[in-house]
This record gives structure tokens, sequence and C-alpha cells, in this order.
């Protein structure tokens, strides 16, 4: 016998479901496992093992995930500062935090990189007052990663915020804590994993991001060449499955981390009773 | 400890929220401030909590100013309408919380903090609770951990939002009576807010209503009930039937045995359990007669309709003892005489 349902219409939204996974998710993923197939362990190996891959595989990653980290912080700031503190402009500035989705990449990455270079407007202080260069180099890519990132940590915590009870901190600071210590005892542990989802989704997509990024790296090979772009090389090249073998790699890697970044998330909301 | 307001004022924006409240407290007293949502009681309670400031005034806590004193140097529990529990913590760790974010100075041991934390936790009767989280709570247990919370401090001063607001009625009663022995036990000067008045009643050593931001009347539960200060305090306090002169009352209330000749006011409430029914002598001139009558446990509640001089019919509530309704056998329309043994005279 069939088990029934109290909404109806499971059998054709679960079809869709399956059918949209399907047709837009896993036959293209499975074409790219399926196309480095045609390369042996040995082959897949040596592409691997090249030197600039490598390098590049460092680059994506470690930038990511410095730029996601940065973005989370700020992201938490901005989110407590629109939900917390009634400021002239709010709903403006509000609406800003959105123009990084809304923005076609290479726009951003254009303007970044006006900016940021050593004759820009921010880079040419910086150049003189630090001595740092930002675009062009590796610091530039980790520039572009947080302005991608940081809209999606602010719209992740905003809404935890916005239902923290406050009464909360109230009781915490009639039991004699301090600010700092309701701050770290009370707020942080309620709103730490929706900061993490905001980590996860801004280092995710940061790890793959291609537009906004190619135009202040400087695609120096070894030093600032992010994967996305050395698999468009490769393509170029009309190298089908070294591409497809890089891009099977950072597949695994990226759902590896993102496994890791849920797990955690879940270690958290366990330790804070929220399972 | 005591607690004495000074000139109190509050505002938000254009409307009054408190006006010039002047209220002194003696230790170990359990106060209730009562009144209708809206009349600044919440706000008078956090203003004493220190966590809302006053426009104008002084908050003297036994004789200190804290005025300007923010809320963790006040030394005083305050228990949420809905709680506040730290909900990322065990029940434990909630109760534990005072502790251990004292200085490590004042800090007790871990071991120290446990012995008590369970010495409170045997207090509200919930010690099998320890390791739960305050999701997997009912209302009651929350509503009693968070008092365990606010008493590990060891405050001076226990401060009560609407302790049983958010309960349903069963609990409520028992919570009443349970807090009554608490502050027995501990004899903790308290105040907690509410807006029911039979909670005030009964649980209260003091009552102060309030209005519209202003104190109306303080005093024991007797007090209030017995000698209402002014209209308001007397309609807010249990049932009352209100009688007024002007209204062509005087003739009838002669008859019932309320003299006029010397009015003390313009309007006279009765209390249903001050109005005697009987059976008239000349039932014809009765001019009321039992329209329905309700059983309220001991009591029956008697609706009694008398015509008004002007055609008009009023209703009046009358109340007695169970045996002493059986005796009279009244039905439904029988005619009956009113005796007022006592009435309360405003203007």
């Amino acid at each position: 016998m069939p088990q029934s349902h109290i909404m109806p219409g499971f059998r054709p939204t679960l079809g869709f479901t399956l059918f949209y996974l399907a047709l837009i998710v896993l036959i293209p993923l499975s074409a790219l496992v399926f196309k480095s197939m045609q390369l042996s362990l040995d082959q897949y190996w040596d592409i691997l093992t090249n030197a600039r891959v490598q390098a590049s595989f460092r680059v994506s990653f470690v930038s990511a995930l410095i730029a996601a980290g940065i973005a989370a912080l700020f992201g938490f700031i901005i989110a407590w500062t629109l939900v917390r503190y009634p400021f002239p402009g709010k709903r403006l500035f509000d609406a800003l935090i959105d123009l990084p989705f809304a923005l076609p990449t290479a726009v951003a990455g254009i303007v970044l990189a006006a900016i940021y270079e050593p004759n820009g407007w921010i880079g040419r202080i910086v150049m003189d007052t630090l001595g740092v260069q930002i675009a062009y180099k590796p610091l530039g890519i980790v520039f572009a990663l947080i302005f991608i990132g940081l809209p999606f940590v602010v719209r992740t915590v905003e809404p935890v915020l916005q239902e923290f009870d406050t009464a909360m901190e109230e009781a915490a600071a009639s039991l004699g804590a301090n600010r700092l210590q309701t701050f770290i005892r009370i707020i942080l542990p309620n709103i730490l994993p929706a900061t993490l989802t905001g980590f996860a989704l801004a280092f995710a997509r940061g790890v793959g991001e291609y537009g906004s990024v190619i135009f202040i790296a400087g695609n120096m090979p070894y030093v600032s060449e992010i994967v996305p772009l050395l698999i468009i090389t490769k393509l170029e090249q009309y190298d089908y499955a070294g591409a497809t073998a890089i891009g099977l790699t950072m597949l695994i890697i990226s759902f590896l981390l993102l496994l890791l970044v849920n797990a955690l998330q879940w270690w958290v909301r366990r330790c804070s009773g929220q399972l | 400890m005591s607690i004495t307001l000074n000139h109190i004022s509050k505002r938000f924006g254009n409307f009054a929220a408190l006006d010039n409240i002047n209220l002194e407290i003696p230790e170990g007293e359990l106060v209730a401030l009562l009144g209708p949502s809206g009349c600044g009681k919440t706000t008078l309670l956090r203003i004493i909590a220190g966590l809302e400031q006053a426009d104008r005034g002084q908050v003297l806590l036994n004789g200190s100013d804290v005025t300007d004193q923010p809320v963790k140097n006040r030394q005083i529990g305050f228990v949420f309408q809905h709680y506040a529990l730290f909900r990322h913590m065990t029940v434990f760790d909630n109760i534990a919380f005072g502790l251990r974010v004292k200085s490590r100075k004042e800090r007790p041991s871990e071991a120290k903090i446990q012995e008590k934390v369970h010495a409170l936790l045997n207090l509200v009767q919930l010690d099998w609770l320890a390791d739960r989280f305050p999701d997997q709570l009912s209302g009651g247990q929350r509503q009693r951990i968070a008092l365990a919370r606010a008493l590990a401090v060891e405050p001076s001063v226990l401060l009560l939002d609407e302790p049983f607001g958010a309960l349903d009625a069963s609990v409520r009663k028992d919570l009443r009576l349970w807090l009554r022995h608490l502050h027995h036990e501990l004899n903790v000067t308290s105040i907690f807010v509410t807006h029911d008045q039979e909670e005030a009643m009964e649980v209260a050593s003091q009552i102060v209503v309030l209005n519209h931001g202003k104190i109306e009347q303080k005093g024991s539960p007797s007090e209030i009930y017995d000698s209402p200060n002014n209209d308001f305090v007397s309609r807010f306090i249990g049932h009352t039937n209100v009688f007024q002169l002007e209204q062509g009352d005087s003739v009838w209330l002669a008859g019932a045995g309320i003299s006029i000749n010397d009015p003390k006011g313009i309007i006279a409430h009765v209390r249903p359990h001050n109005i005697q029914v009987e059976k008239p002598q000349d039932p014809a001139n009765a001019p009321v007669y039992l329209k329905d009558w309700q059983h309220l446990g001991a009591i029956i509640r008697l609706e009694l309709s008398k015509d008004g001089t002007n055609g008009k019919a009023t209703t009046i509530f009358a109340e007695m003892p169970n045996e002493q309704f059986r005796e009279l056998a009244l039905n439904k329309g029988d005619r009956v005489s009113l005796h007022i043994k006592h009435a309360h005279w405003f203007n």
C-alpha cells in the first residue's frame, strides 16, 4: 500500500526535483568524471603533480580560505550593525550589500583592478604608505574574493541576529556578566553556526570564482594563477583531458571541504544544544 | 534590601509611561506591581533593575543611590517574562553562568559551583533536568530554572516580570503557591509584575496598583480589597456593582438599606458578596427579579435584573454560599428584595 502524505503532490515534486538534479547537476558532473576516465592513473597523476598545477591549486584554495575568513569577520560586523543600530541611509546601505550578487563579475574585476593597481586610487595610497602592491599579486585575488564573498555572510547571519532574543543579553548582564563575556558566551555561540554557513558559501564561491579574479590577479604562473584560469588555458590548448582532470580534482576537494564545514557546523550546533 | 523610588518619570516619545512615582518597599516584602497592560508596571520593574533608565528620579537600594549603576552592579536577580534562558547551554550551565562570569578573585571553585547549582536545582525540585537544554523543558520547568539561575548569584532583590504570564492555568496555580513558599524560605525582597488581580491577591504581601503611569494605591491585599482608594482600584480588584446616584438609584438604594441622606459621593460600588438577597414580604412591589444564576463551586453567583426608573433594566450581581442559596429555594423569574450590607462611595 502506498504511503499517504498530508501534502498532496509528493510524486510530481519529487520527480521534478530528481529530473532537475539529473539534468542540471548530475549529468554534467558525471560527464566530467567520464571524460577524465580517458586518462590512465599515471597520466592523471602526472597532470596533478605538475608544479604549475599544484601552485595554482595552492593559490586558489589558500586565497579563497583567507578571503572567506575575512568576509566572515567583516560580514558578521556588517550584519550586526545593520540589525542592531538605527542610522540614516540604513536601507540604502542594506541594498548595496547585495550588489556583488548582481554585478557582472567581470565588471567587478575590472573596477577592483583599476582601483587597487599601483597607480589606482587606493592602490597608490597603500603603495606609498605601506609599500604593498595589491593588484596583480596574490593579495589582489584575496581582495576580489572578499568582495564576492561578503554578501553571502551578511545575508546568512542577518536573519539569525534578527531572531536573537536580546533578553538573553539582559539576563547575562543581570547575572553580572560584562559586555565581553556576554558577547563571547551568549551571542557568539548562537550566531556561530550561521557565520560558518556564510563562511562555507563564501569559500565555495571563492574557489570557483573566475570573472572578478582574472583582471586583478596578474595571472603569473606559479604565483597568482588560479585553477579556473589554468583550466581555461588547457582548454585553449585543446588539452581537454588535462582540463577535466584538474576540474575533477577541484570538484572532489571542494566537496570534501564543504563536507568538513558541514560537519563542523553540526558539531557547533550540537555543542550549543541546537540539535 | 529595601528599595526606594524617588520621583521616577519616564517618557516614550509623547507617551508618559511613568509619571512621578514615589515608592518605598521595606526589606523582605513580596510586592506585586498590578495594573492593566500599558500602565507602566514592566517599565518600572526594568528601571529598578537598571535595564532601563528613568528620565528623572532616583532608585535607591538599601539607601544608596544606584540610579547610574548598570544592571550588573545592582545585585538584582531578574526573571524575564519569557525566561530568556540561554538556549545553547544546559540547565546546569544556565544556572552556573552567574557564578562562572565572576572575576577570578570572587569566583568559587568548580566543586563549589557544582554543589551550589545542585542545591538550587533541588530547591526548584528539578535536579533531574541538569543536563537538558532549555528547548527540551516545559513552560513551568523553564520558569523555575530561570528563577534558580537568578538566585545563583544570591541577589538582594528579586524582580520577576509577569512570572506566570506564559503558563497554563493549572501550572500557574501551583507555581503561585510555590513562589510564596520560596519567598518565605529565602526572605529576599521581591517584586513581581502582573496584570492578574487574583494572582496579586494570592501571592503578594503588598500590592501596588498602577494606572496610566501613576500609583493608584499601595497596601496589603486586604486593604486594597476592603478599602479601595478610588473608583479605578475598586473596579480593577474583584467584581463590583456600580450604582450612580444621579441615574435615580437613590430611592432604590434607600429601599435596599443604604442611607442617602448624607451621601459620601455620587457613585456607589457594591461587592457582590455585600448584597444580601431575601424573599420579599411584598413580592408585587419588589423591583428586582432573579434572571439567572451560576454555580462557582462554594459560591453561587446570582444575576439579578432591576427595573430602571427610565424603563431600562440593569443587571446586578450578588454572591452567596451554596447552602444559603439552597435554603432560599429561588427559581428563575422569582422576585427578591435586596439588602446592601456595605458600599464604597466615590466621586
